[in-house]
């Protein structure tokens, strides 16, 4: 017997999407607000969870493609290459900057390279929690 | 501000981020894993060469001032020991060809061994006391994935009893720290250093000092702690032991020198007294391990447990020839417990088993082999030529100097029981008859085993050989160690 969950997939559609901007919204407010990358990073694995629930694995697999292990690979290397670039500049290790930019709809904003670190962490947060998730899950 | 002195860290980790890519392909994952830590091995070098010449090297993260931002701090002592770690992860990754088997390789065991190095080297070289546990965790983290990939049903065991000692003194260790800080209110060990001397180490300290202890000897295996240690060791495969037995207690070894040099130094009757009465109880119970087993891994594990309580004799004596046999004894250690793992797992690969009554004869067969062990035996126990031998001499004779006459005798008259401990071995296993042999051997896999090894035994004997060489090395290290004004003024005037 098949149960028929229209609405809790209904539902999940559009969460998932809400659940998603307010991520990216704590991603970007870390810097003087509470949030961050790590929070940013659990809080995009809960909206991907979500789709789980409300689907299967196999189909959420083939919605977003993603080899969460090579993600948490690529935000590693994010995050030290934010690092030690600033021992090419010839400034000790994990030395940041920042500027003013005018840019096109935003306005004056500042740029910190913190923020470059902080999307490795997100990174490596959202892969761990999904491979977490994904193994145990696929286990029989 | 030097950045020079975190490629030994830096370099290893980054090998390790690459190596998650491309899991399934063998050649790419050895060939990179080797290169990377070639490029490691000469950067450690030209740290070592610097640090000789130029004095400790230090670095702030992000360019704040000193006591605010996590400094990481290369002393003599320090680059010593991250050189002999990569060289030895060098053998091991090399040995590892011939016989981790293709399923581990293929699933993360070069990205583990990156990651521990890159923990080690870490915590070797950091000079911030929490940092120094971050470090730990980074290590410990990926010695459990290292302990228990294979999945055979003794790894699986001893994994959950080695995480479950290791989460508890991990949590000990941030208590520990959070005393410290809510004492002298800061995290930089150089800072902590001039804190304590200025507070002139009330008794809260001696009690900080006593708790430290009990983390890092948890670490480390000293006496009433070391009880995890032979069972968790036995269960990884050989190169994961060799790994583990060469690097992972020294860590703890080496947390203990530095706490115990740098920070508690105003209450030594107390604090190092006890050090020394755990030291001789930890070779105690050492020597009755190794000469109660008849398995060959378990023999060379409980000499692991030996050479930590003489290490920590020698620290505990707190004079300069002390100290610096403490030194020569540790990096001596590092190498031939790593070069003995090696030569067992041939042995065990050769027989077939771990038990020493089965084995016999197998001089006829591999005599090779048999004179690399009879080497590496002799330089454990210090035989003069060999590299064992200067280490202990200096030890005892820094026992000498702080008037512990009976115990250093006892230290001497330990070598040997660690002699007839390995010599078992020898006879055991390459005399008499012929026993058993194993049905799998196939020499390609035996050479591709024997060559790395073989190697490091002779790296070892060079360790003996050359001490002239490597004495200035060793006292500049045990300078630092006795004068913690050195270390902290390099910190304090590095960072501006």
């Amino acid at each position: 017997m098949k149960t028929n969950d229209v609405i809790l997939q209904f539902t999940a559609k559009i969460v998932f999407f809400i659940i998603f901007f307010y991520a990216v919204h704590i991603f970007f407010a870390g810097h003087y607000t509470p949030g961050g990358g790590f929070v940013g990073g659990l809080v995009t694995s809960c909206a991907i969870v979500l789709l789980i629930i409300a689907f299967d694995l196999k189909k959420v697999q083939s919605i977003l493609p993603i080899n969460y292990i090579y993600l948490v690979a690529t935000g590693l290397i994010v995050a030290l290459g934010t690092a030690t670039f600033s021992m090419i500049a010839g400034k000790p290790f994990f030395t940041h900057s920042f500027d003013y930019f005018n840019l096109p709809i935003l306005g004056k904003t500042s740029l910190h390279t913190a923020a470059l670190f902080d999307f490795g962490v997100y990174l490596v947060v959202v892969g761990v929690t999904m491979t977490i998730i994904q193994t145990i899950g696929e286990d029989e | 501000m030097n950045n020079f002195l975190l490629l030994p860290i830096i370099i290893p980790f980054f090998f390790g981020m690459i190596l998650m890519f491309g899991q399934k392909k063998l050649a790419y994952q050895r060939i990179t894993a080797l290169f990377g830590l070639v490029i490691s091995i000469v950067c450690a070098f030209a740290l070592l060469a610097t640090v000789y010449e130029n004095g400790p090297q230090s670095v702030t993260f992000g360019s704040w001032p000193v006591p605010f931002g996590i400094t990481m701090v290369s002393d003599t002592v320090s680059a010593l020991l991250v050189l002999t770690t990569l060289i030895l992860a060098f053998f091991i990754v090399w040995y590892g060809f011939g016989s981790i088997g293709k399923q581990r390789e293929q699933f993360f065991y070069y990205p583990g061994v990156m990651f521990i190095i890159t923990g080690v080297n870490g915590a070797f070289t950091t000079g911030d006391i929490f940092n120094l546990f971050v470090f730990f965790e980074v290590l410990l983290m990926s010695s459990y994935l290292l302990i228990v990939l294979g999945g055979e049903k003794a790894q699986l065991r001893e994994s959950i009893k080695y995480i479950l000692v290791n989460v508890i003194s991990s949590a000990l260790f941030v208590i520990t720290v959070a005393f410290l800080y809510s004492v002298v209110g800061t995290l930089n060990m150089a800072d902590i250093s001039e804190k304590i001397t200025e507070v002139n180490q009330p008794g809260i300290l001696t009690v900080i000092a006593v708790l430290f202890l009990m983390v890092f000897g948890m670490k480390a295996a000293i006496f009433p702690l070391y009880f995890w240690l032979p069972s968790a060791y036995s269960a990884p495969p050989i190169p994961v032991l060799a790994l583990f037995g060469a690097l992972l207690t020294k860590v703890g070894v080496y947390a203990i020198m530095r706490t115990y040099t740098l920070f508690f130094t105003h209450d030594l009757s107390y604090t190092h007294e006890l050090l020394l009465i755990l030291s001789i109880i930890t070779i105690i119970a050492g020597c009755i391990g190794a000469l109660a087993h008849f398995d060959v891994k378990q023999i060379i594990i409980y000499n692991i447990v030996i050479a930590v309580g003489v290490i920590l004799f020698g620290v505990a004596q707190m004079n300069e020839v002390g100290l610096e046999g403490a030194m020569f004894y540790l990096i001596h250690d590092m190498i031939i417990k790593a070069a003995l793992f090696m030569l067992i797992g041939i042995v065990i690969f050769v027989t077939g088993t771990t038990n020493l009554r089965k084995m016999g004869g197998l001089m006829k067969t591999y005599p090779a082999l048999g004179w690399f062990y009879l080497i590496a035996a002799f330089g454990l126990a210090g035989v003069p030529p060999l590299s064992g031998f200067i280490g202990k001499l200096l030890i005892v004779q820094g026992g000498f100097q702080a008037g512990n006459i009976w115990t250093s005798i006892f230290i001497l008259a330990s070598s040997l029981v660690v002699l007839l401990s390995v010599i078992r071995i020898f006879i055991y296993a390459f005399w008499g008859e012929q026993g058993q042999l194993s049905k799998e051997i196939n020499k390609t896999t035996y050479n591709r085993l024997f060559f790395p090894t073989m190697l490091l035994v002779i790296v070892s004997i060079f360790y003996g050989v050359g001490t002239e060489w490597i004495m200035p090395f060793m006292e500049d290290a045990a300078k630092i160690l006795t004068d913690p004004s050195i270390y902290n003024d390099a910190v304090m005037k590095g960072g501006e």
